[in-house]
């Protein structure tokens, strides 16, 4: 089923989102991957604050190639979730309502999601340029040094995802796989 | 005794490294056009529409189809007639690299030291792959590699009683448990014999090999299909997201080994399977 979300998340919006739901996102949303939840996630257990509000959040797990003169972005395609799993149930209890990446997720990811009333969406891997074409502006609010990884704030109109992983902890993943295996 | 400036070496590797990262080789394009007339599911079908507009967008405006525009791998084939003048090859390789990454807009994916993690900034050093070949000609191959797909390869030291079951058993393990983490449609690059090493560089080198061009081996040809078909049956699709589309084609390498070994290496390869090849 087709749906429109407005972006930072709120929590009736979440709760009617289902696995397989295709959704496009409009708003903002904020790009951190490997080595900036490693940062966030030091923040959070030291008791500092963060570079951005988790609240109602979206998170693209994301690191764009650089942008040519004029242009807004480079290519723009989600990374491996998992090497963000280590750090997401924290990220979850302080208030991140959704994640844009690709991939499986942990069993503990799966049961923060439930627990959260949170989502986790995938955009289609290795549509980088496509994808790109559906951000409209993007800053550097976090961790310049940290080059592609640094923390990023975009505005997206539409930007076309898929509900993986639902706040009633439906995967599907597991889903699609065992459809496939009924019907075909 | 041909000479051959490392100079043009560079050149042509930054030249290389660009276009590989823009346009994906005529079999990998074909296959997917094919692969979109086949899948069974919507949803699937949808999907890889998305990665046709993808392709078609990234030629269009000069921006790279994926964002891990990959480690740069260099398979250097260099005819034993060659002589190279000017700077060390190594570096002349590496300076392609540097300058094909900074010029073409590409990402720096590359961190100097693997537990320090502090990027290079220009996407150096390469994995430079050398071989003496006859003649006197060098053939270069670009692979730029995605570690998406890249974290999913496996290598798997089996025992001769596993025979050519344990074989295609390792082979869908990996497959299966790289699922929706491997940017599906895949590409399957499989070494078997040799050593440790020797069949973990096949599985590289295989991901180059046309992906409609079956090995030249009946018995191993059979195998290819077989996986094929099976991988296909998973059910994990385009994107992961369900459908008969789970790989283009597995590609099998193979080389002599040990008595006492069945060393096998899985090397798998997104739907973005970059790879260019020049011979100078």
């Amino acid at each position: 089923m087709d749906k429109y979300v407005k972006a930072p998340l709120c929590d009736e919006a979440v709760k009617g989102l289902r696995a397989g739901d295709y959704v496009y996102i409009t708003g903002t949303i904020y790009t951190a991957r490997d080595a900036a939840h490693k940062r966030m996630d030091e923040s959070l257990k030291k008791g500092e604050d963060l570079p951005i509000s988790l609240h109602g959040n979206i998170i693209y797990y994301m690191g764009p190639s650089p942008a040519r003169e004029g242009r807004i972005i480079g290519s723009a395609g989600p990374t491996t979730a998992s090497r963000m799993d280590k750090y997401t149930a924290g990220f979850l209890d302080n208030g991140l309502k959704g994640m844009i990446g690709k991939g499986r997720r942990s069993r503990e990811v799966v049961e923060s999601i439930k627990k959260n009333n949170a989502v986790y969406f995938a955009a289609v891997g290795g549509a980088g340029a496509l994808l790109s074409r559906s951000i409209i502006s993007s800053k550097i609010i976090a961790y310049d040094d940290l080059g592609t990884e640094a923390v990023r704030e975009l505005q997206v109109v539409n930007f076309p995802v898929i509900v993986v992983i639902d706040p009633e902890g439906n995967d599907l993943y597991e889903i699609a796989v065992k459809n496939f295996k009924e019907n075909i | 005794m041909r000479t051959i400036l490392t100079s043009v070496i560079t050149e042509n590797i930054k030249e290389m490294c660009v276009k590989a990262n823009h346009y994906l080789s005529e079999d990998m394009r074909s296959v997917l056009y094919q692969a979109r007339k086949e899948e069974k599911t919507s949803l699937g079908r949808q999907i890889l529409d998305q990665l046709e507009e993808n392709l078609q967008i990234a030629g269009e405006d000069m921006i790279p189809i994926c964002q891990d525009t990959g480690m740069a791998v260099v398979f250097m084939e260099i005819g034993q007639d060659v002589h190279f003048e000017g700077i060390l090859l190594e570096d002349a390789i590496n300076e392609g690299v540097r300058l094909g990454y900074k010029d073409g807009y590409l990402r720096k994916s590359v961190v100097r030291d693997p537990l320090i993690r502090e990027n290079t900034k220009d996407n150096t050093p390469a994995v430079i792959h050398y071989e003496i070949v006859p003649g006197d000609k060098v053939k270069i191959t670009v692979v730029p590699k995605g570690f998406g797909s890249e974290n999913m390869s496996r290598v798997f030291m089996l025992k001769p009683a596993d025979g050519i079951d344990g074989v295609k058993a390792a082979v869908l393990t990996a497959v299966t448990d790289a699922g929706p983490n491997a940017c599906p449609p895949m590409v399957v690059g499989v070494g078997v014999g040799g050593t440790f090493e020797k069949c973990a560089w096949m599985a590289k080198k295989a991901l180059t090999r046309p992906v409609d061009q079956r090995s030249g081996i009946p018995y191993v040809k059979e195998m290819e299909e077989e996986l094929l078909d099976k991988i296909n049956k998973t059910g994990i699709g385009p994107g992961g997201l369900g459908g008969s589309v789970t790989a283009f084609a597995v590609n099998i390498e193979t080389y002599p080994t040990h008595i006492a070994g069945l060393p096998v290496a899985v090397n798998i390869c997104c739907h973005v399977n970059r790879h260019v090849a020049r011979t100078l």
